[in-house]
């Protein structure tokens, strides 16, 4: 196989582009709106329609709350960790408070069929394309 | 003014054995508070399934591992990445004041909460003055 062994040249420039492609990229770029960088987001691509999935270990069902408008979504809640009064704390890593992230994809998207997963922490949130950024089969006449 | 939640970096765990499975290992972050009859672990697990977490004990070393199911990203092509994914791992020494046999575990929304009862003299009490 003529393809056995690698050139350390191509590991450089495969880093290269790989820091490129992550400094170019434009996803959430300087459009992300939100207070902070709570929760963490991973953004995946299905068979054309987008996965985002968060990060979200303790946070209640009810307290989290999940908008979609254009291109934007907007994930807010608040992550509680209740602890009894009487209770003595030796070790303490776990953070709380209140989040809310709003990020804009750089496609328009069908807000109406966005699915929402939350199993075990982890929001998983299936974004499809809208209808009008689906590619079209054009027939030749 | 509220808290607002920061973005914890994960920690890889240590481990001094080697590792058979090619997956990054990462320390589940915790809370350990003492009541009056017991110590109460939280451990942040995020995306591990019940039927995969292990909890053991072994010469007063309390294990607990959660595998993540990577089944789930197999058809997944990342485009923009902000966390790793991998396994939890983390240990405990337990100290004698633990009655081992009674520790219970439950899991919900990615949180381990592991109550570790004490052993009845260990407990508190008030001495009466005659």
């Amino acid at each position: 196989m003529a393809a056995s062994f690698s050139s350390p040249f191509e590991e450089i420039f495969a880093l290269q582009r790989a820091l490129d492609a992550r400094h170019e990229s434009d996803w959430f770029g300087s459009s992300t709106a939100g207070a902070g960088a709570f929760p963490p987001i991973n953004i995946f691509q299905k068979d054309g329609d987008f996965v985002a999935i968060v990060e979200l270990p303790g946070v209640d069902k009810v307290d989290l709350q999940i908008e979609a408008k254009e291109s934007t979504v907007r994930i807010s809640g608040r992550k509680e960790i209740g602890l009894e009064q009487s209770a003595s704390v030796h070790r303490r890593e776990r953070a709380h408070g209140a989040f809310d992230r709003t990020f804009s994809l750089p496609i328009q998207i069908n807000s109406d069929a966005i699915r929402a997963d939350f199993v075990d922490g982890v929001l998983t949130l299936t974004i499809p394309r809208a209808e009008s950024q689906k590619p079209r089969n054009i027939k030749i006449g | 003014m509220e808290q607002e939640l920061q973005v914890q970096r994960k920690r890889e765990a240590e481990t001094k054995q080697e590792s058979t499975i090619p997956a990054r290992v990462f320390l589940p972050v915790t809370d350990i508070f003492e009541t009056e009859d017991a110590l109460t672990l939280k451990l942040e697990m995020p995306g591990v399934a019940k039927d995969r977490v292990d909890v053991r004990v072994e010469n007063d070393i309390l294990t607990i591992e959660g595998r993540m199911d990577f089944g789930a990203y197999e058809s997944l092509r990342p485009l923009y990445t902000e966390y790793n994914v991998g396994n939890f791992a983390r240990t405990f020494q337990l100290s004698s004041k633990i009655e081992q046999e009674r520790i219970s575990a439950a899991l919900k929304d990615g949180v381990m909460t592991l109550v570790l009862p004490k052993i009845e003299r260990a407990k508190p009490r008030k001495i009466q003055v005659s």
